[in-house]
């Protein structure tokens, strides 16, 4: 495999006080390209994705062993800061979750916190991260109205350049759709294509269809007897949906399973 | 009966209590404005009393009142607020939290003349404050503290999760996120507990009896460290301690205390409405 790997999840466990969430999960995913997360409800996607810039450490009790690296260094690392991280690794939710604010103050947010204070700085960052989550034609004209006022799709496109606007080189995703209607969803899934020029994109998602539309490569988690979620099988995405290696991952797509 | 007659007498009923919690507070706000509107007068809030106080106006009380309350804010809000947002946001569920906790809900439950004594013995004496409005408005600060800190809590709380996850996952600082975010989404309902709480403090007479209130002062206060005159106290002591007072005098006192905290009321509903709106 000629491809750069961008974030490398190394014999990941992630226990939630005694319950273990994830079980030794390894996974490569690669530079420049979409990696969907899919596997049945409770199997860890999340949890997996949020191990990625940390967020997991957000809930009381949670642990974690292993490695995971971002551009070849460990974020899990003694002298690593975690602000840092988060900053690399941006994040989008699941429910649009604007901050009742003003469109122009959810995107400048981040930069902010971040030290940038002169006005024309913070325009351009806002102009640039509206434009690359397509949101710049509609938004341009209301930069000051509040992002509560949009429709879902515009907040959860808000929300995206919320995160772009701090220049991640990973862009996690987590069911960025499913709280969207259909139109909604397919502008969402262009805009993920056109990000991955840019950026490293992890998506969860639980819709199959999504995953095989909008994905390059994906992994397949499978809850174990014991709850914990396994990786049960990472590849292209057009090999995952056509010949799965694994039996699980073919019962799981076709719709017997999960 | 059948169920509807019962619904509809359950519905009648519970009408009733309704509107019975209602009359008193009309009852009591028509009762003094009736007595004491005939008091009211430019002098009677602006002038100093007269004639062994039977006469003239009111003014140091009101100014004395009006002191106590920004002292006591100027120490309970950053105290209060402070205690909120530790407890919602950093303290870790532990021993010690449960006791900070079960303490605030202890301190809520002590009868403020309790509080007088405490602040008489802590300030006035130990600290050596003397009988002042320094010793008045942080006796009043500890009684309002429970207020603030659980009402400021709850406000802190009921920011959605949404707006801190969104925060920290932008690497925003925990300090950043509580300075950013948690702070100014939970503002509307702090200052309605803050509001409530000063307005608790202007009215409250036993705290201030042995920390701060003066019978009568002939001149206004220049220091934190002299005494005061103060709305609920003068009340007190007209209605009390002084033979032959015209009634509509104490009414009008009432009064000019009622007004004073209805207004801090409005006021900040219409502080918090243009927050809301923002």
């Amino acid at each position: 495999m000629d491809q750069r790997i961008e974030v490398r999840i190394v014999g990941v466990s992630l226990y939630y006080g005694k319950f273990l969430a994830l079980r030794h999960i390894d996974l490569d995913v690669p530079a420049n390209q979409i990696t969907a997360i899919i596997g049945p409800s409770g199997s860890g996607k999340s949890s997996l994705l949020r191990t990625i810039n940390r967020m997991n450490e957000v809930i009381p009790g949670s642990r974690l062993e292993g490695q995971v690296l971002v551009s070849g260094q460990s974020i899990y690392a003694q002298n690593v800061d975690v602000v840092e991280v988060r900053r690399k690794v941006g994040m989008v939710f699941q429910r649009p979750n604007p901050f009742p604010q003003s469109i122009y103050d959810n995107v400048a947010y981040g930069p902010r916190i971040h030290g940038i204070k002169e006005k024309r700085a913070l325009d351009d960052i806002v102009e640039r991260s509206l434009r690359r989550s397509a949101l710049w034609d509609e938004a341009k004209d209301k930069l000051r109205k509040s992002a509560l006022a949009l429709s879902g799709g515009q907040q959860q496109r808000v929300c995206i350049a919320r995160a772009l606007a701090v220049d991640p080189q990973v862009l996690l995703m987590d069911e960025p759709a499913s709280a969207l209607d259909p139109i909604a969803t397919l502008k969402i899934e262009d805009l993920m294509r056109e990000l991955r020029q840019a950026y490293t994109v992890v998506v969860v998602t639980h819709n199959m269809q999504q995953a095989a539309r909008v994905s390059d490569w994906t992994a397949v988690l499978m809850p174990a007897l014991d709850r914990a979620g396994e990786l049960i099988e990472f590849d292209k995405t057009a090999k995952i949906f056509t010949n799965p290696s694994d039996k699980r991952t073919e019962d799981y797509i076709t719709g017997r399973l999960g | 009966m059948s169920s509807r007659t019962t619904e509809k007498a359950a519905f009648l009923i519970m009408a009733l209590c309704a509107l019975l919690v209602v009359l008193p507070v009309i009852g009591i706000v028509a009762y003094v404005v009736a007595k004491g509107a005939p008091a009211i007068s430019w002098e009677f809030v602006s002038a100093m009393p007269k004639r062994g106080m039977k006469a003239g106006g009111i003014f140091p009380a009101i100014w004395g009142t009006t002191l106590l309350v920004v002292g006591t804010a100027v120490f309970s809000v950053p105290l209060g607020i402070g205690a909120a947002v530790y407890l919602s946001e950093y303290a870790p569920d532990n021993r010690l939290t449960k006791i900070i906790r079960m303490a605030i809900v202890n301190l809520a439950g002590i009868p403020s003349v309790v509080y007088g004594l405490f602040g008489l013995g802590l300030f006035v004496v130990f600290l050596g404050f003397g009988t002042s409005l320094l010793a008045g408005s942080l006796t009043l600060a500890v009684l309002v503290l429970p207020v603030i800190i659980t009402t400021a809590e709850e406000a802190i709380r009921a920011v959605p999760q949404d707006y801190r996850y969104a925060s920290l996952a932008l690497g925003a600082t925990k300090w950043q996120t509580v300075r950013y975010q948690v702070l100014p989404h939970g503002l509307p309902g702090t200052l309605t507990g803050v509001v409530l709480a000063l307005g608790r403090a202007a009215g409250e007479t036993a705290p201030i009896l042995f920390t701060a209130a003066a019978f009568f002062l002939p001149r206004l206060p220049t220091s934190p460290f002299d005494q005061v005159m103060a709305l609920p106290y003068h009340l007190f002591v007209i209605a009390t301690q002084v033979p032959k007072m015209p009634e509509s005098l104490q009414y009008g006192t009432a009064l000019v205390l009622l007004a004073l905290v209805v207004i801090a009321y409005a006021a900040a509903t219409a502080i918090r409405m243009r927050l809301r709106r923002r």
